[in-house]
């Protein structure tokens, strides 16, 4: 992979070395500027960069570009030439995709029980978070780090009992069942990261909507979570790329075939499509499952960068 | 019943608390109204939270110690039996092998990558816009870029690339063949040798992207005289590098990696979706995760299987203690 690379990398390297090692002091002009010296080293160095920066971004994108590419061709092109561009477009595979092999479907499903978990997701976390941010009561130390913990440990050690947990409550296979799952398991993350973000909002707000009367629920709504706004952003961003993505969860607790959502849905098509050999279809599925995602990336980009890199930067 | 707190505590900053200290309600009343607010609050995260996430965790390690099939609703206490099974399963132990290499492998290349790039972005470019220390030229772009993979769920990039590797219709076979390396064309994911290594690209692919961004974000954050006064030392860019970045950038560094380790312990879906058998070759891909799922789901020893998760656990704690020890240093303050 960096095999092209190698080569310009050592020569920059070894230019870059012998910089310091270049008479100093006599033979410095009088007025040195860093401008000056880096001239020559900068160069070959910004080749060597730019070329490394520039190889990643292809690699990033050439898979995803051939998905696309792929999801336009007939299955005989497919095979012919993976690499060759369409004869013509075929949108008919997308709309194939959507309808017989139930994309749609799975794509509704997905909406449904993302939407619902989100928002029970950003409402229990923040009321959580709001209360042991700030209040005093007994039990709070315990009740926070019991909600942290989770964060470290591997969700597959509870997944079997997890499972007979769901069959004990007939909860199996619903979509009821799988949005409480979800919720639970956004919690820790949630919490986590609001409460460390309500500690950091001022109280005399709050204070002064209670000694107008306001009650302690009447606050939070209208006065603590309307300045909580960029921090509900964040972490709302981060659950509902999660949830969205979500394979393991959804894989073991519902498995009924109309229930699908779109992250196992596609799979078990492809294991299906693959032996009935219908590719194209197979390919169109996975860029109609892709593109929104990355299209809500490319328009809040911004936002989806600090809201998933925020919890690690504390 | 514990009294309550009206005196300035630990930790009053956000308390709210009678203004002025002349509340002239008794305490029962008090207590009820405060703390009844905060009940009301945290019940239904709490309980929801005890029942799906907290009781499966401690029921898991009850279960370990069981012979339950997960069938049917008995089961007796058989004791250290399925540990000790464990400690005798070659397969138990090929999986822990496979998990260790990607516990070593995957992280170091994902942060060495990260780094790289974020350093190229943040500092490579020196001499522009008259300033000593810059990042090259649409460093935003190739974020933004880099960063595609993180968005996308790892079942869906799990798919692209195991049709990436097909060896009949594949994009890198087909790409090998069109430069004219036919040498280098492999049957990659039905080769036992080359299996794990090709979901360890998968996974490295998924991931550089997230630490450019946040390693980025770290190195924005210090200070632009420690790059100038290092470049008036005559210190080039790799120096700065080793000197100056990553000692400030430590922290980050040692969280990512924590992080990073815990999901390549995981690689549960990768393994699923991608592999052959799933966990094949010849259980060349078998991993912690996957094994837990197999004994539950396919061979109904959920007692055993529960078992694998806790030394799962084990190893992941493990892992976190040891880097975070190997990895203490001063902490620097800018």
């Amino acid at each position: 992979m960096t095999s092209p690379a190698q080569p310009s990398e050592l020569r920059g390297a070894a230019k870059d070395d012998a910089v310091p090692h270049e008479p100093a002091g006599d033979q410095l002009p009088p007025r040195y500027t860093p401008e000056g010296r880096i001239g020559s080293e900068g160069k070959v160095l910004n080749v060597f960069s730019h070329g490394m920066l520039v190889l990643w971004a292809l690699l990033v994108t050439m898979p995803l570009l051939w998905a696309v590419m792929s999801s336009l061709k007939t299955d005989k092109e497919i095979f012919t030439s993976p690499w060759g561009l369409p004869g013509t477009l075929h949108f008919d595979n997308w709309s194939r995709a959507w309808s017989k092999s139930n994309i749609g479907d799975f794509f509704v499903n997905t909406v449904v029980v993302v939407g619902c978990s989100l928002v029970g997701t950003m409402l229990l976390g923040a009321m959580a978070a709001y209360v042991l941010a700030r209040f005093e009561f007994p039990g709070r130390r315990v009740v926070y780090f019991m909600f942290v913990g989770g964060m470290s440990f591997p969700i597959i050690l509870a997944l079997v009992p997890l499972f007979f947990v769901m069959k004990n409550l007939a909860l199996l296979n619903t979509f009821h069942g799988l949005i409480l799952v979800y919720i639970a398991y956004s919690l820790p993350f949630t919490v986590f990261f609001l409460t460390s973000f309500f500690k950091t909002l001022p109280s005399s707000v709050a204070e002064a909507a209670l000694i107008d009367g306001a009650s302690q629920t009447r606050t939070f709504f209208q006065v603590m979570l309307p300045m909580a706004k960029p921090g509900l952003i964040s972490v709302g961003i981060f659950n509902f790329l999660g949830q969205w993505n979500q394979y393991m969860l959804p894989t073991v607790l519902n498995t009924e075939e109309d229930k699908r959502v779109l992250t196992q849905g596609l799979v078990q098509l492809a294991a299906s499509q693959q032996y009935k050999g219908d590719w194209s279809a197979l390919f169109a599925g996975l860029v109609l499952a892709m593109l929104p995602v990355l299209g809500v990336y490319i328009i809040f980009q911004r936002q989806v960068q600090a809201g998933l890199t925020a919890g690690a930067i504390k | 019943m514990e009294k309550v707190r009206t005196e300035t505590g630990p930790r009053d900053v956000g308390k709210v608390r009678p203004v002025s200290g002349q509340d002239p309600r008794p305490g029962v009343v008090r207590w009820f109204q405060k703390y009844g607010f905060v009940i009301g609050f945290l019940v239904l995260p709490v309980s929801l939270y005890a029942v799906f996430v907290i009781s499966p965790f401690v029921q898991a390690i009850l279960y370990s110690f069981t012979d339950w099939t997960g069938l049917s609703s008995d089961f007796k206490m058989v004791g250290f039996d399925n540990y000790d099974w464990l400690l005798h399963d070659d397969l138990f132990w090929k999986a822990v092998g496979h998990n260790v290499l990607l516990l070593l492998v995957v992280p170091l290349v994902t942060l060495g990558l990260g780094l790289f790039f974020a350093f190229m972005l943040n500092v490579g470019g020196r001499g522009r816009k008259n300033s000593a220390v810059s990042g090259v030229r649409g460093s935003s772009l190739y974020k933004v870029v880099y960063f595609f993979p993180q968005v996308l769920s790892i079942a869906i990039v799990a798919l692209l690339f195991q049709f990436t590797y097909n060896p009949r219709n594949g994009a890198l076979n087909a790409f090998l063949g069109g430069i004219g390396l036919d040498a280098l064309e492999q049957q990659w994911l039905a080769d036992p040798k080359l299996a794990l290594w090709c979901l360890m690209v998968v996974m490295v692919w998924c991931n550089v992207g997230f630490y450019v961004v946040l390693f980025s974000a770290g190195m924005s954050s210090i200070p632009k005289d420690f790059y100038e006064a290092a470049l008036l030392d005559g210190a080039n860019r790799i120096t700065t590098f080793f000197r100056i970045t990553l000692p400030l950038l430590w922290d980050t560094v040692q969280t990512g990696w924590i992080y990073m380790g815990i999901l390549a312990l995981d690689a549960f879906a990768v393994v699923q979706i991608m592999t052959v058998g799933p966990g094949g070759p010849a259980d060349s891909t078998q991993v912690l995760g996957y094994y837990v799922y197999t004994k539950t789901f396919r061979d109904g020893q959920a007692g055993r299987a529960t078992s694998i998760g806790v030394a799962m656990l084990i190893v992941t704690m493990i892992f976190a203690v040891v880097v975070s020890r190997l990895g203490r240093r001063e902490r620097l303050e800018y």
